[in-house]
């Protein structure tokens, strides 16, 4: 007898409408539709596969299951709070809502309900201070970080010194693209280069403008913080007016193989930043082969293993698996809850040993959180798009960023939310 | 010249070519309009729709595939063949003819009659069926649109990229910091196919029987009823033509940026467009984009300027989205038809 | 049978005058407001009140403000999602320079704001009419949204652009926030939605209303018989507009805490508002509320149906509920172009004759 798909879903569902056994519960809020559904999917596919994987060959983490709630957000704020509101009861231990504006929006909320936020590359950047954002999480990196490394990039390509250079940030307009416009300030100040900013208002399909004025006044470098349709343009129009592609660099959310491909051969040598790394030359790729593709319980088709986003999605899963670990270590009990998962966060430690254990090495970079510190190090490397073959590839270390520059502005924005909402600081000492 | 005025004219004509690129969107509304008084506002949705059909049916891919593997557990993804995109075109157009005659069928028929904002508001609901239909059908992910046509004589797709010719022939002009105008090679391919899309359009509904049977309907839809018109052939007609407009829009945009959900956005620079040019004029729609295109890029230049912003003490950037609609708003205080609209005549 | 005029006996005119003159509409309506005043905050949690009913009144609120200048003074505004924007920022400034205000007070305050600004760009529609005025007010749509983008002075400088709702209480209960109780928070919009509908109820059938509607129906007569277009078109630019501010700041305030201007009032919100008013029923308070309901409510059903129920895929179970929406909004086009509320009437006709039609 051969049950189609869909009525086994139908089983499936209604046996969890049952009461809840004890399982560890991940709540993926994930946009599959909608203006970003090309970035979203490779993201829930591989933070999907993820855990079926730790399922599928470990029988969970510590001997209790795992088990991903997916929830349809589009991206839109409204729909990620009414998925927070109805997956929190299901005891979801961490939430990572892929979205900026959700991120805002969940702060005050997770902290409320006590359960821990992980934002991986996203959110609020001043929440790496975990003396005021109890429950938030953004290491490795954040934006400011991001705009650090750009710049230390550029800084190593000029042989350290850049005074008198111009250096032209194309931002989405919006809450995210704003995001590292401070941080450059302070840095060009530091170092005497020239900023200028150029906004993209969203969607970001018509960006002549912008470029035009680029190609007039020929800055030495172009940044960009760019989202969805308006990374593809951007790379095109770049292309156009025979911008060096490897002067140009693309935050993490601006790098990945969607972006690239409208543009083609022309986008060879783009720049881009991460902090994780790319390719699938990891043991665990291996596994995700055999225990999940093979066996025909992907998350999508297969053909997303990989790529940027997918490793990107599958890299914050595992994050928060080893902090389950740290979590069951500490509090001695399986199946753990949301404050405990918290505490795991705050005591999470990556190092070459652990990645090592879980067929990681060197996918990441090594850093640890602390009570004060919820940010890690930030650091970042830098990859590059080879056209001729398709593929991303490093081309520097997870470097150290210029947190002289970032630490001040995190306490200063920091300590303004903190007085805003009469939150107590000193929760760490 | 001094390089600021070479500049601010590279930007005007720049916009001159966005404007066109605006236009070939408008171009859909006004068919539309013009023959059933339907706003359309599925029209950017369309292209989108247009533009994903052409590239599934060029690499092969399987309709609704996603929901094929999760009914029957399969794991269907590509037929495995590659059509040629001369091929592909005239294979979508079928399926945008099928279309239209199913929008017909299901939707505009039963609404004969209704007041102008209730057919909008049908518009919009098959904006939003459209939507999800086409993501269903084809799947989510950025397509890149590959219109190599050796017979045509482009057997490396549409043109993309700065013209090296105009920039060397132009780069003399100004002073050291001015580098030639900057004109992209698929602007100006769209201009031409513009051109082209508005003579043929223009010379159809003039000399072509049917094309004056569209006219009769635009003028008074009893009208052209009681001459032996038939009022659901001509909309059938029509919405199949702005569904090749939408494909040429489809693939204009979708060679820049990929064929991807925003396509569906474009629509919203072409509303200002109309209102200037006129909901009911073909030359208006190209006009009125030509207008937009180069006002809103030498606005922006303008405002962006250093030497504005030391002249005034502000710059402003990302205007142009508003700008647009400012600009046809104050243009239609003063001419409230538009600029080519047909005279509004009330009586009691 | 039982829903009849028969033996409802009017005896003076203000009995004969009032807004449910059956006595089964009128038990119908308490039982309604004794149950959502009475029983409903015992029971309401956070889901629901997150997820369905406090965004359902918030929009209750806006669609209200959109009928009545679409449906009942003729003009279609686009600019819906940029008049909540002023209300929501108002709001925001208002929260955070005088923290001590009372929260009705700033929503009314923020509301006034956003009436000024409604008027100010309902001047076009004295020149211009029907498609032409809907995309002129998008004018207002793009240029309010880049405006709060722009300058930082409306977002307090923050680093990002959000913006962020203070905690702040009304009698001792916090109602915005996240420690905010699901109860308070339902109880302080439900006071303002039923305020203000029955303001509108009230409104739109004494003078200025009527003056609405002939404008409405036909202006060029109207302004014949003494209606002045210009007052007639702004007052309900200004009372549209307090409604839609009104409902932008407690969109901000009480329903998300958080919002980006770009991403929370964006085009897309205006023409979900326009929609609510159109399913709803143009002119007809009843059926703003049906409206907004079914663009609120649905999804939410579908979603849980398909995805929770039914155990489909997130992303087939979300295109899935694009085209049933999409779908249903064709289908009550075709079926019955004046909107949900207008099926109503026509039962109402049916049940009154019911059983014996003849």
């Amino acid at each position: 007898m051969k049950l189609t798909k869909l009525a086994a879903y139908a089983v499936a569902g209604a046996m969890l409408a049952s009461p809840v056994m004890a399982e560890l519960v991940f709540p993926s809020l994930s946009y599959r539709t909608g203006p970003y559904a090309a970035n979203g999917t490779p993201v829930a596919d591989g933070f999907a596969d993820y855990f079926t994987l730790l399922n599928e060959r470990d029988g969970g983490i510590g001997g209790e299951m795992t088990r991903v709630i997916e929830c349809e957000t589009g991206y839109s704020t409204e729909k990620g709070v009414e998925c927070y509101e109805s997956t929190k009861g299901e005891g979801a231990l961490v939430y990572m809502p892929l979205s900026t504006g959700i991120t805002y929006q969940l702060i005050p909320k997770v902290t409320a309900d006590d359960i821990p936020l992980l934002t991986t590359g996203y959110g609020r950047t001043s929440a790496a201070n975990g003396d005021i954002f109890s429950h938030i999480f953004n290491f490795p990196a954040n934006y400011w970080n991001g705009a650090s490394a750009a710049i230390n990039y550029i800084l190593s390509q000029e042989g350290g010194d850049i005074s008198g250079k111009t250096v032209a940030l194309v931002y989405h307009n919006s809450a995210y693209g704003k995001e590292p416009i401070r941080t450059l300030e302070a840095l060009a100040e530091n170092h005497g280069f020239n900023l200028t900013l150029l906004p993209v208002d969203h969607p970001g399909q018509e960006q002549k403008s912008q470029w035009l004025q680029i190609r007039r006044e020929r800055p030495d470098y172009v940044i960009m913080y760019g989202w969805g349709v308006m990374n593809q343009v951007a790379i095109q129009e770049a292309a156009n007016i025979r911008f060096p592609m490897d002067h140009f660099i693309g935050i993490w959310w601006s790098g990945s193989e969607n972006d690239v491909a409208a543009a083609g051969m022309a986008a060879d040598g783009y720049l881009a930043l991460t902090f994780h790394n790319v390719g699938t030359d990891f043991p665990v790729f291996d596994d995700i082969q055999q225990y999940v593709v093979d066996a025909g319980l992907a998350a999508g088709d297969g053909s997303n293993v990989g790529t940027v986003l997918y490793n990107r999605g599958m890299y914050g899963a595992m994050l928060a698996a080893e902090a389950v670990k740290v979590a069951q270590a500490m509090h001695g009990v399986a199946d753990i809850t949301p404050a405990m998962m918290r505490d795991g966060l705050e005591n999470l430690v990556i190092n070459d040993e652990n990645m090592a254990a879980i067929g990681f090495e060197g996918f990441g970079p090594n850093f640890e959180v602390s009570c004060a510190n919820h940010g890690g190090p930030g650091l970042v490397a830098v990859q590059q798009w080879n056209a001729g073959d398709q593929k991303w590839e490093l081309v520097s270390d997870f470097a150290e960023t210029d947190m002289s520059v970032i630490q001040p502005l995190i306490d200063e924005d920091s300590a303004a939310y903190a007085a805003e909402n009469g939150i107590e600081p000193g929760r760490c000492n | 010249m001094s390089d600021t005025v070479l500049y601010g004219i590279e930007a005007a004509l720049n916009g001159l070519m966005t404007g066109v690129m605006y236009s070939l969107v408008a171009l859909g509304f006004v068919l539309i309009f013009k023959a059933s008084g339907v706003f359309n506002y599925a029209q950017g949705v369309m292209a989108l729709f247009s533009a994903l059909t052409l590239v599934g049916i060029q690499e092969g891919q399987v309709p609704f595939a996603h929901l094929i593997n999760a009914i029957f557990g399969t794991n269907v993804q590509n037929f495995g063949w590659e059509v040629p995109a001369l091929l592909a075109i005239i294979l979508t157009i079928g399926v945008m003819i099928l279309f239209a005659w199913l929008v017909e069928r299901f939707l505009l028929k039963h609404l004969i009659n209704q007041e102008p904002v209730i057919l909008f508001m049908a518009t919009i609901g098959l904006a939003y069926f459209m939507e999800g239909f086409g993501d269903l059908m084809w799947g989510s992910d950025i397509k890149t649109i590959d219109m190599s046509m050796p017979m045509l004589g482009l057997p490396e797709g549409l043109p993309q990229g700065g013209s090296f010719m105009i920039e060397d022939a132009t780069a003399s002009w100004g002073g050291d910091g001015f580098y030639g105008f900057f004109i992209d090679r698929l602007d100006i391919t769209a201009a031409i196919i513009a051109i082209i899309l508005v003579i043929t359009l223009t010379v159809f509904s003039q000399y072509s029987k049917t094309g004056r049977a569209l006219r009769a309907v635009a003028d008074d839809h009893q009208a052209a009823l009681s001459v032996g018109i038939s009022l659901r052939t001509i909309w059938v007609i029509v919405w199949s033509l702005a569904g090749v407009v939408a494909l040429v829009a489809g693939v204009m945009w979708g060679a820049k940026s990929g064929v991807q959900f925003s396509l569906s956005l474009i629509t919203l620079k072409a509303l200002p467009v109309l209102m200037l040019g006129g909901f009911t004029s073909i030359p208006g729609a190209i006009i009125g984009g030509v207008i937009i295109g180069v006002g809103e890029k030498v606005f922006e230049y303008i405002v962006s300027a250093s030497w504005f912003g030391d002249a005034m003490g502000f710059t402003m950037n990302a205007t142009e989205n508003w700008f647009a609609y400012v600009l046809a708003l104050i243009f239609l205080v003063f001419r409230p038809q538009g600029l080519f609209g047909d005279k509004i005549i009330e009586r009691v | 049978m039982f829903y009849r005029e028969a033996g409802d006996f009017k005896k003076t005119y203000a009995e004969d005058n009032q807004t449910f003159p059956l006595r089964v509409d009128r038990w119908a309506y308490y039982l309604v407001l004794v149950i959502a005043f009475g029983a409903v905050p015992f029971f309401i949690n956070n889901w629901w009140a997150n997820a369905a009913i406090i965004p359902f009144l918030v929009w209750a609120i806006a669609s209200l403000g959109l009928n009545i200048l679409g449906g009942y003074c003729g003009q279609i505004s686009l600019g819906s999602g940029g008049f909540m924007a002023v209300g929501a920022y108002s709001a925001y400034k208002l929260m955070t320079s005088f923290p001590d205000l009372n929260m009705f007070i700033v929503v009314l305050i923020s509301g006034a704001i956003t009436a000024l600004v409604g008027m100010l760009f309902g001047l076009p529609s004295l020149r211009i009419k029907g498609f032409y005025l809907a995309v002129a007010t998008l004018a207002a749509q793009f240029f309010l949204v880049w405006m709060f983008n722009k300058f930082s002075w409306f977002y307090n400088n923050s680093a990002s652009g959000q913006i962020h709702a203070p905690t702040r209480s009304v009698f001792g209960y916090e109602v915005t926030g996240a420690t905010a109780t699901a109860p308070a928070k339902y109880l302080f919009c439900l006071v303002l939605v039923v305020l203000f509908a029955w303001i509108a109820r009230n409104l739109t059938r004494g003078r200025i209303g009527r003056s609405w509607m002939a404008i409405r129906d036909m202006d060029i007569a109207a302004e014949i018989i003494g209606v002045n277009p210009l007052k007639t078109k702004l007052t309900a630019f200004g009372v549209s507009s307090f409604y839609i501010g009104v409902a932008g700041a407690l969109f901000f305030t009480v329903y998300l805490g958080d919002v980006e201007v770009g991403e929370a009032f964006g085009i897309q919100k205006s023409f979900l508002l326009i929609f609510m008013v159109i399913i709803g029923g143009l002119g007809s308070i009843l059926g703003s509320f049906i409206g907004a309901g079914f663009l609120v409510l649905m999804p939410l059903l579908l979603k849980y149906i398909m995805a929770e129920k039914l155990g489909f895929p997130t992303d087939i179970a979300a295109h899935l509920e694009f085209v049933i929406i999409g779908f249903l909004i064709m289908l009550t086009l075709v079926l019955e172009p004046h909107g949900i509320a207008q099926l109503w009437r026509v039962a109402k006709q049916k049940l009154r004759l019911w059983p014996f039609p003849h």
